[in-house]
């Protein structure tokens, strides 16, 4: 099937099988493999992605049904070389420790933010309870939602955020 | 000859990042911020081929025949690979860790749900699962043994007939300690206290699956194989070893680990098959196990049904502990631990106590399930000797009516006894276990919340506060008492400054998420004073690295990071030679500050370890002996393992009405010795504790009697989200270990290790008005209401 749809604001055109997963489109056909696959069930979040604005588990969503809609991934946070303040926040708070359940918690955090700039804990744990982490046990990454929603107007780059934080 | 006016070194570099040891962000985070991380599931290699593996869907049966004639026919299959195949290549059976062999794929029989039938190589991943649904296995079902404790029934039925002559399913017996001295001890004690308990199996389930892309070079005969893994040399012997490919001709690559956990130390069926396929094929294979696969077949951990004791003297000195293990191996003995240990380290088992006299025995044995045994954070079995301990500690005090804190302190060993041989022959290196326990005690406001629950406890309200100190032993370890497949444990590491200063530092370890390139650095960067982001960290590449056993049991920091230590000494002794050529003074004319060697007396005459590399490549002409260039090369063989430990406290709620708890505070005291970056370690603390929560409340991979796995994904296999982990409050000492060159410890592990008896006791301490003695993991709802009614589940079993 021919499907269309805007990639990180990029219109991209494809012929795909009509079951193909579109965690599976967005890695193997369109290069993008921040978006990770980690289950079968829906459960683990780290294929986590935005289809026309909201967080989706990719690996339950076909890339046909993506046809005309608009996908965000994590290679859409970082705009014109500066990060975004949620990507900061996770490095400044050691949100993330292999990174492999990372871009999905970023793109549910992005979204969060978004819709609720001043989150409380409860709030982020809420958010980010459908999606699986095994290294940081979640206290990094609220700590680092909340860092981002303390800094939201000052996106940087990484290398600036290592020296502002020793200054 | 610097000639400036001289000041005191900057203790922050350029970059504003610590000069050595302190809070230092992350240098691998830049990659993995941006989604531009390299996973294996990421890499494409040109021509790349995609496997996919039949599974058996029944735990033990006889294969009367595989067709596989229409997944043949498939337009996009290039090779359907059976156990037939690979006995014609004599490659059916693989060694395992442990001395035993595993079916790469069945032949005979399948012995467990999940095992290995056949792979089928496609042009795409699609295209292979669509084939695997055309063969046709016709299975003739036998009756699998399910329940450990029936193993070894004279009518149980017999698992591995593949080995001629076997009539059992009984793998091995060992024991530690002395037991005459602990059956006297026992006999003359005041009190003994018995209880059986299970720690159930688990899973490591890293958020990334295991997988591998095998590449043959039919031209070149090199194989270069790309996997998850932990341990990318020992891989690269194994397949020397089990292949016979001419081991100079492996080329093992070890990219971006999606967490490893323990899950990615050992050899895998499906790696092995890529390999044969590719070798078939003539084009590089990628497998990639799905979830399931991920849960059901690989390493699982723990599985241990123990039988505990402890003896004390009324007022409550404890005099000794006994225990009685079973240990479930599943269907091939496929445990990844040190050779001369078969049960692990798990007669680390008396604790951090002073005993009289200790005792275990523990029993191997094959049951119809997936094999591992060793994985997931476990420090070689420390956890399940922690949980056994700390709960027996837990029970006297209930026996004795004392208090777990006081009974506690009034038997950890004290600091001066240090260093302490174990009645089981371990040397713990340094500790302040006291200290520990207070400080624990004093965040969590130990009294407060005794009192508080006493209050809450009258009005019939269920909240418990459960305590655990653990001693670790990591690090493995010591060449002439540990080895993996006759490999012994030391750890090569290479430094070579580059003429301008900057440093390449080369690993035999592989970071899963641990923060190597950056801990590493650091570990350089105090030794020789130059910015860590000066100094680049590479790893998981066997062409590319020194030899070395790889990254788990916590042993990166302890034995690797020694290695890195010491190379970095041995330049900075070299740079001191070098210096004094080009002062033309003598060595001992010179001292050492922070990056610099300097004249005594004269500070502005010195130069920097980047000016000293500049002359080592230079045409300064060296003393007699001394090379150009500034490098270093070092094997590290621990003297002894390094003994981290600690304190934890847990606080829960349960829900009387419905069994459901609720951990509402969790305080952890950690002792690694120094911290190379506070963050990173307070980070790892992090994630064990979860693991443990996890461990207690939720997870266990259960069977039925016929022996399905019930806990084949996530839907099932629940592991803690952000909603059951409360916000870990954290606390630390600082005990360094005598005998590391800079007195770290490792640290990866011990929250896993040390949280689950913490969990547990405070689970237990709350049912306590319903009289509960014990409940076995994990404290799911159901099984504390059925506690709470006198009949705490068997939960290794999904069939009561």
């Amino acid at each position: 099937m021919h499907v269309t749809m805007t990639v990180n604001g990029n219109e991209v055109t494809a012929d795909v099988e009509p079951r193909l997963l579109l965690v599976h489109f967005v890695r193997d056909h369109l290069g993008l493999t921040g978006t990770h696959w980690g289950c079968d069930t829906s459960q683990c979040g780290t294929c986590v992605l935005w289809l026309d604005g909201r967080p989706v588990k990719s690996c339950t969503v076909l890339a046909v049904m993506a046809d005309g809609h608009e996908v965000r991934t994590v290679e859409g946070l970082e705009v014109d070389g500066r990060l975004d303040p949620v990507q900061q926040g996770f490095m400044e708070e050691h949100g993330l420790q292999c990174g492999f359940c990372t871009p999905g918690m970023m793109m549910t955090a992005r979204w969060l933010l978004d819709h609720q700039p001043d989150p409380d804990e409860a709030t982020i744990r809420e958010a980010i309870s459908g999606q699986l982490c095994r290294c940081t046990g979640y206290e990094n990454i609220v700590r680092a939602v909340r860092w981002a929603a303390r800094h939201p107007g000052e996106p940087t780059t990484a290398q600036d955020a290592s020296q502002e934080v020793q200054a | 000859m610097t000639s400036t006016q001289h000041t005191a070194p900057s203790t922050t570099s350029p970059a504003g990042n610590p000069i050595g040891f302190g809070r230092m962000l992350r240098k691998e985070d830049a990659r993995f911020l941006r989604g531009q991380g390299h996973y294996l599931d990421d890499l494409v290699v040109p021509g790349m081929l995609h496997a996919a593996i039949l599974r058996s869907p029944v735990a033990h049966a006889r294969i009367v025949s595989i067709d596989t004639s229409q997944a043949e026919a498939h337009p996009k299959v290039r090779a359907v690979i059976t156990g037939a195949t690979l006995e014609s290549l004599n490659l059916a059976w693989m060694p395992t860790l442990s001395a035993d062999v595993q079916a790469v794929l069945a032949t005979d029989k399948v012995r467990f749900q999940g095992q290995e039938v056949a792979m089928v190589v496609a042009e795409d991943k699609y295209s292979a699962r669509d084939a695997l649904e055309l063969i046709d296995v016709e299975y003739d079902d036998l009756p699998p043994v399910v329940d450990a404790r029936k193993a070894l029934d004279p009518d149980a039925p017999v698992i591995r007939d593949d080995v001629e002559g076997r009539t059992d399913n009984h793998i091995f017996d060992w024991e530690a300690g002395d037991k005459a001295r602990a059956d006297e001890v026992f006999a003359a004690a005041d009190v003994v206290v018995t209880q059986e308990m299970l720690y159930p199996r688990v899973h490591p389930a890293p958020m990334e699956t295991c997988g591998t892309i095998a590449s043959m070079d039919r031209v070149t005969g090199r194989l270069t194989v790309w996997s998850t893994n932990q341990a990318p040399h020992a891989h690269r012997t194994i397949y020397a070893l089990v292949a016979g490919i001419p081991e100079h001709n492996i080329q093992i690559i070890s990219p971006d680990i999606g967490g490893g956990f323990g899950n990615k130390v050992g050899i895998y069926p499906g790696y092995v098959l890529a390999v044969v396929g590719s070798i078939l094929t003539g084009k590089p294979v990628k497998w990639v196990e799905d979830r399931g696969e991920n849960l059901m077949s690989t390493s699982f951990a723990r599985d241990y049904h123990m039988k505990g004791e402890i003896a004390a003297t009324r007022d409550g000195r404890i005099l000794g502990v006994r225990v009685d293990v079973l240990a479930d191996h599943g269907a091939f003995n496929g445990t990844a631990q040190p050779t001369k240990f078969p049960a692990g380290f798990f007669h680390i088992f008396t604790g951090s106590y002073d005993l009289e006299a200790a005792y275990c025995k523990v029993t191997g044995v094959y049951t119809n399930k997936a094999p591992g045994g060793v994985a997931y954070a476990c420090s070689f079995r420390i956890t399940e000797a922690v949980y056994l301990v700390e709960r027996m500690v837990d029970l006297l005090a209930d026996e004795l009516g004392a208090d777990p804190a006081e009974l506690r302190l009034k038997n950890l060993l004290r600091p001066e006894q240090f260093p302490y041989v174990s009645k089981t022959g371990w040397e713990y290196d340094s500790g302040d276990y006291p200290r520990a326990l207070k400080k624990a005690m004093e965040i969590a406001g130990y009294d407060e919340l005794r009192r508080e629950q006493r209050e809450k406890r009258e009005r019939g309200e269920l909240m418990g506060i459960g305590i655990s100190f653990f001693t670790e032993g990591v690090g493995a370890g010591p060449r002439k008492h540990m080895d993996i497949l006759g490999l012994g444990m030391a750890d090569g590491c290479e430094l070579r400054l580059h003429p301008t200063g900057k440093a390449q530092l080369r690993l035999s370890v592989q970071t899963q998420g641990q923060g190597h390139e950056t801990t590493f650095a650091q570990i350089v960067s105090h030794e020789l004073g130059i910015p860590p982001e000066d100094i680049d960290v590479i790893h998981g590449d066997t062409s590319n690295t020194p030899f070395g056993l790889g990254t788990y049991g916590s042993r990166s920091t302890p034995v690797s990071g020694a290695a890195a230590a010491v190379a970095a000494q041995r330049v900075r002794d070299k740079a001191r030679v070098i210096t004094a050529a080009a002062l033309e003074c003598s060595t001992d004319d010179l001292e050492w500050e922070q990056g610099r060697w300097y004249v005594k007396g004269d500070p502005s005459q010195g130069k920097t370890i980047a000016e000293v590399s500049m002359l080592a490549h230079g045409t300064l002409e060296l003393p007699e002996g001394v090379e150009g260039h500034l490098d270093a090369s070092v094997v590290y063989d621990p003297p002894n393992l390094t003994y981290p430990f600690g304190a934890y406290i847990c606080v829960v709620d349960v829900d009387s009405g419905t069994g459901q708890v609720t951990v509402r505070r969790f305080i952890a005291v950690d002792d690694c010795g120094p911290r190379v970056n506070p963050m990173i370690v307070e980070g790892q603390v992090h994630g064990g504790l979860a693991d443990g929560v996890g461990m207690a409340l939720m997870q266990v991979i259960a069977f039925d009697e016929d022996g399905n796995c019930v806990g084949g994904s996530f839907m099932d296999y629940l592991l803690p989200t952000s909603m059951e982990c409360p916000s870990w409050e954290t606390g630390e000492t600082v005990t360094p270990s005598p005998h590391h060159p800079l007195g770290l410890k490792g640290i990866g592990e011990s929250a896993t290790v040390g949280s689950p008896p913490a969990v547990v006791n405070a689970v237990i301490d709350a049912l306590e008005p319903y009289g509960v003695r014990h409940a076995d993991m994990p404290l799911t709802p159901a099984n504390v209401w059925m506690a709470m009614q006198g009949r705490p589940m068997r939960t290794d079993l999904a069939v009561q």
